[in-house]
């Protein structure tokens, strides 16, 4: 699995279960007015991406990254899913999931991409167990068994409305209780068969 | 000069104009409706970065009953939304209201990180026309513009030509203007625009690092209407091009 090989990458909102629970007494109040139907996506582009073992550089103004640890499946063919890689999803920490997340999101190198391709087949996603550790110490456990839809069934309500072709990935979302690391942090994502997903964050330079 | 990209007997070419023809780039003519165009865009290693602003004319913006921004309401495409002059869109069957949105589209030259509005020309290579299907039915307050109205495949026509900015004096006083079977039924300019190309440079280049190829598609004006399977769009922008499609 190498980072070249990419297309487009898909984040996936609200699909584990803590995480749409907790937000569910927000759901029918404005802006929001109703809990989502479709799946909601945003996309982190290629300036987004950085390699296993890859410093990323945190920008002055920003105090605190939220981590984002999770599984992307990555399609080999429409319809067709390859295999799994762990994904560091960072983000700026936002409040509202009313406007697309660009400037939250999409900062360079604000995605970490595993060099590790667990092949689909004889996979099963609903085992994945991740553990989050910042400087050494256990900050999250994640369990796919959680999730609103599985791969399965997002991935056939994300092809209702559109194709993801090879090499394209979506991320199957990530938990509550995101741990928030900063600049001078070493960030650690592991699971079973996917491998592990290490990267240091920096202080932009001066 | 303007470019193209076309499908011409089943090889894909670069292509400029030449008198009313396509000139291909190993010499030979085509007439524009022997061809099939794509995006007039140079492939790209990796994925283009494609941006997209929402209620970037004030008049657009009252017109869905939104306050003007404060600051730049913007989503990201996929490259399966985009396709090129001459082809058709999907209308999906059972929506009530399907429609087009006109828009200047920048095409960025260099790598930009942390330019400043005073030199965000620099980093532009040059213009084209998109026209950013939105189908209203499928709107969910959730990352909205959701990517179910936005990022369907083929809902971003693009082109028919990338026009070199030196060609584009003043590219925030270019008259617009959409027909419908003929009919005109959005005009605007996009002096009006709320945040202008270099705003949306120096912006989008002050937390990421554009590239050659990455687009920003910057909104569209006032006079959206429901479109139809069969109907011919024109999307249209003075000096950039007139972009047409057809609603399947």
């Amino acid at each position: 699995m190498s980072i070249g090989s990419l297309r487009t990458v898909y984040g996936t909102l609200l699909n584990f279960r803590a995480e749409f629970e907790a937000w569910a007494p927000k759901m029918s109040e404005p802006p929001y007015k109703a809990p989502p139907k479709a799946p909601v996506l945003y996309i982190k582009p290629a300036n987004t991406w950085s390699a296993d073992g890859a410093a990323i550089v945190v920008p002055s103004t920003v105090a605190d990254v939220e981590i984002g640890a999770t599984v992307a499946m990555v399609m080999g063919a429409p319809g067709q899913v390859a295999g799994y890689v762990l994904m560091n999803d960072l983000s700026v920490p936002h409040a509202s999931y009313f406007r697309p997340p660009v400037r939250f999101k999409c900062l360079d190198g604000f995605l970490g991409v595993g060099n590790t391709l667990l092949p689909a087949a004889g996979a099963d996603p609903s085992r994945f167990v991740l553990e989050v550790r910042i400087n050494g110490d256990l900050r999250q456990t994640l369990s796919f068994d959680k999730l609103m839809r599985n791969p399965q069934q997002l991935l056939a309500d994300v092809s209702e409305f559109m194709t993801l072709g090879a090499g394209d990935a979506l991320m199957l979302g990530v938990d509550a209780g995101r741990p928030r690391a900063k600049a001078g942090d070493h960030i650690d994502i592991r699971g079973a068969g996917l491998g592990s997903l290490s990267n240091q964050l920096v202080a932009e330079a001066a | 000069m303007k470019s193209a990209r076309v499908v011409y007997q089943g090889r894909t070419h670069s292509a400029t104009e030449r008198d009313g023809q396509l000139l291909l780039d190993d010499g030979r003519v085509a007439a524009f409706d022997a061809v099939s165009w794509l995006p007039p865009l140079a492939p790209t290693a990796q994925p283009r970065t494609i941006l997209a602003l929402g209620l970037n004319y004030a008049d657009h913006a009252k017109e869905l009953e939104f306050k003007a921004p404060e600051e730049p309401l913007v989503f990201l495409k996929g490259e399966n939304a985009l396709t090129g002059h001459r082809q058709a869109t999907p209308r999906p069957p059972d929506v009530q209201f399907m429609h087009y949105e006109c828009e200047l589209t920048i095409v960025i030259g260099k790598n930009a990180k942390k330019v400043r509005r005073s030199d965000a020309y620099d980093f532009i290579a040059g213009y084209t026309v998109a026209n950013d299907y939105a189908i209203r039915d499928y709107l969910e307050n959730w990352y909205r513009p959701n990517l179910r109205v936005k990022n369907r495949d083929r809902t971003t026509p693009l082109g028919p030509w990338l026009v070199d900015a030196a060609d584009v004096p003043d590219p925030m006083a270019l008259a617009l203007r959409t027909t419908v079977n003929g009919k005109v039924t959005q005009s605007g300019n996009t002096r009006d625009m709320i945040f202008d190309a270099p705003f949306l440079v120096e912006y989008f280049s002050s937390f990421m690092t554009l590239r050659p190829g990455d687009l920003i598609l910057t909104g569209t004006p006032d006079g959206v209407v429901d479109c139809r399977p069969g109907d011919v769009v024109v999307t249209e922008i003075e000096r950039v091009g007139a972009l047409m499609n057809t609603i399947e």
